[in-house]
């Protein structure tokens, strides 16, 4: 299992992780360890700075004080914010994935399915158009859009094959890491349930590491192994997910549990 | 308007020396887009005034200039631009390819071969290759510094699954030198192999995006595509119907009221040329098709 005796260490590394907004605190002093195959959750309301610690960690926001360090596919840590450019957009497009809540913010909307699947295989010099459609295809069908909406944009799907799609289109060059920020918000209840089961199913078949961000307990429950609640920018409460939801210890967890169950 | 009321092609010297810095760094990183101070010109944006600016920094007293437009040296847009430089240079013009220094054209390459110390000035309105599908500038110049080129491909994988093949046919991108992908400004396809290893120098200048680039002489310019749909010029069914040419870049033309057309070359001067030459078409000696190109052959600085 994973822990900090597993082959080959933590995947990734956050070790003070701080963001200030001017004088507004964005979060605050935030550590932990992602291990290989793990899915961790930050859990909390909306201006608890889940997202700013999301954006940090995903390089898209430069933090204020603190170090995150990733694992390169050759075993090397590497401080995230020291990389180059070239290094981190590479990293970005061919060892990570983020799903964003809007799928329209993480799809060429004018693009066909196929063109958007592919696009990350002719980044990385896939130059061969049979190929990229057949590879294409085959994702559409892991994420359940039939084979014959490949060549139609996504302006013409429903909420959830949009974010079915963008997950596809991410997952395409196998990366190891994905971020999702609220992944199934905005979506129907039954399609959230639905793509939920997807997303469990992908993540257990490819071993994914993932960070979740969501504001919803059940999302938390069903995809990640361990989970940070956070609160005001800062980490009031951290565990396995089991353990937290079950038998939280934070006065505030306590609150959000007891909120839910009430539904 | 008078000579005497401008310096030397219409630009004070300071600007040329601005606009040759530019020229010279756009040789020196062949296909790469150099931002320039595009100048106010007494023509509107899109009617070359970037093809106008680069071709008056490098036009000398000796050159010899032949402009075109859509192939044909007699369009209003030609005349305009070649009176311009008549009346502020009175450099001598010319429409024959092979008797220009410079050259200065809007949507096509000449069919007779370039030469060495011949320059080809492109007239160009949208100079960013990338900006069909990534519309913010920071996010396209970043491109092109990494050399992320993954978005050009997305452009053609689409052509082809909406219409079966690269339906691309102008301004279809090249790679220059193996490095930077380029727009060859509305040129059809036709005309992308012979940007490759010219002779001749070509040089872009985009007026209103205030950008120049170049294609230094004997430089790779590939087409993209993919291994399953390489890249392939136009073909023309027939020959031109005056002067019988074939492999050259046909214009359809409609010839009467009664719907008519035929197909004709669109370098007016190649076809001028052939026809000179004794070469015949089918249409071979219909007149209205040849008169002011003709006639402007050796048109003279005065
Ligand atoms: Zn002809």
């Amino acid at each position: 299992m994973t822990g900090p005796g597993a082959k080959g260490g933590p995947l990734l590394r956050a070790s003070g992780i701080t963001k200030f907004y001017g004088d507004r605190v964005g979060c605050r002093d935030i550590g932990f360890e992602l291990w290989p195959g793990e899915v961790l959750a930050i859990v909390g309301e909306s201006g608890s700075g889940k997202t700013t610690l999301l954006n940090c960690l995903a390089t898209r926001v430069v933090p204020t004080a603190g170090v995150i360090e990733y694992r390169m596919r050759d075993g090397r840590m590497r401080d995230l914010h020291a990389l180059s450019d070239a290094e981190r957009r590479l990293l970005m497009r061919t060892d990570w994935g983020f799903v964003h809540q809007n799928p329209i913010d993480g799809l060429r909307m004018t693009v066909s399915a196929g063109g958007n699947v592919g696009e990350r295989l002719m980044a990385v010099g896939e130059r061969h158009y049979g190929h990229i459609r057949e590879t294409a295809t085959d994702w559409l069908g892991r994420v359940e859009i039939a084979a014959d909406r490949v060549d139609d944009d996504p302006r013409s799907f429903s909420g959830g094959m949009r974010q079915r799609l963008q997950i596809a289109r991410n997952l395409v060059t196998g990366p190891r890491l994905v971020f999702m920020d609220e992944p199934t918000g905005g979506l129907d209840v039954s399609v959230q349930a639905r793509l939920l089961d997807l997303l469990r199913g992908l993540v257990a078949d490819l071993g994914l590491s993932a960070i979740v961000v969501t504001h919803d307990l059940a999302v938390a429950r069903l995809l990640s192994h361990r989970m940070l609640v956070m609160k005001g920018g800062e980490v009031i409460e951290e565990g396995l997910t089991d353990q937290v939801l079950d038998d939280p210890q934070a006065a505030y967890t306590q609150l959000l549990v007891s909120s839910i169950l009430q539904v | 308007m008078s000579a005497g009321a401008y310096n030397f092609a219409y630009l004070d010297e300071q600007t040329k020396r601005m606009i040759r810095r530019a020229i010279l760094k756009a040789i020196a990183i062949p296909g790469y887009q150099v931002p320039f101070a595009s100048r106010e010109m007494p023509m509107p944006y899109g009617w070359g005034t970037g093809g106008v600016q680069v071709t008056a920094a490098i036009i000398g007293p000796d050159d010899v200039l032949k402009v075109i437009d859509q192939g044909s040296d007699d369009t209003t847009n030609a005349v305009s631009i070649r009176g311009f430089f008549v009346k502020t240079s009175g450099v001598a013009t010319t429409t024959r390819t092979d008797a220009a220094t410079v050259i200065q054209t809007r949507h096509r390459i000449p069919e007779t071969p370039l030469a060495a110390g011949q320059i080809l000035v492109y007239q160009v309105p949208i100079p960013e290759p990338l900006r069909f599908l990534e519309p913010r500038e920071t996010e396209t110049r970043t491109m092109h510094a990494l050399e992320e080129y993954g978005l050009m491909h997305v452009k053609l994988y689409e052509d082809i699954a909406r219409h079966g093949h690269i339906a691309t046919t102008y301004a279809y991108p090249v790679k220059v030198a193996g490095r930077y992908v380029m727009d060859p400004s509305p040129t059809p396809k036709f005309d992308n192999p012979k940007m490759h290893r010219s002779p001749a120098l070509q040089l872009f200048g985009a007026g209103r995006e205030k950008r120049i680039y170049a294609i230094p002489p004997h430089t790779d310019v590939v087409s993209l595509d993919f291994e399953d749909h390489p890249f392939s010029v136009q073909e023309f069914d027939a020959p031109c119907a005056l002067c019988g040419a074939e492999g050259v870049f046909l214009d359809e033309v409609i010839v009467d009221d009664a719907g008519g057309r035929m197909f004709v070359c669109s370098d007016s001067d190649h076809c001028e040329e052939r026809r000179a030459a004794g070469h015949e078409g089918t249409l071979a000696g219909a007149p209205a098709w040849s008169g002011a190109a003709a006639a402007a052959a050796t048109e003279d600085a005065s």
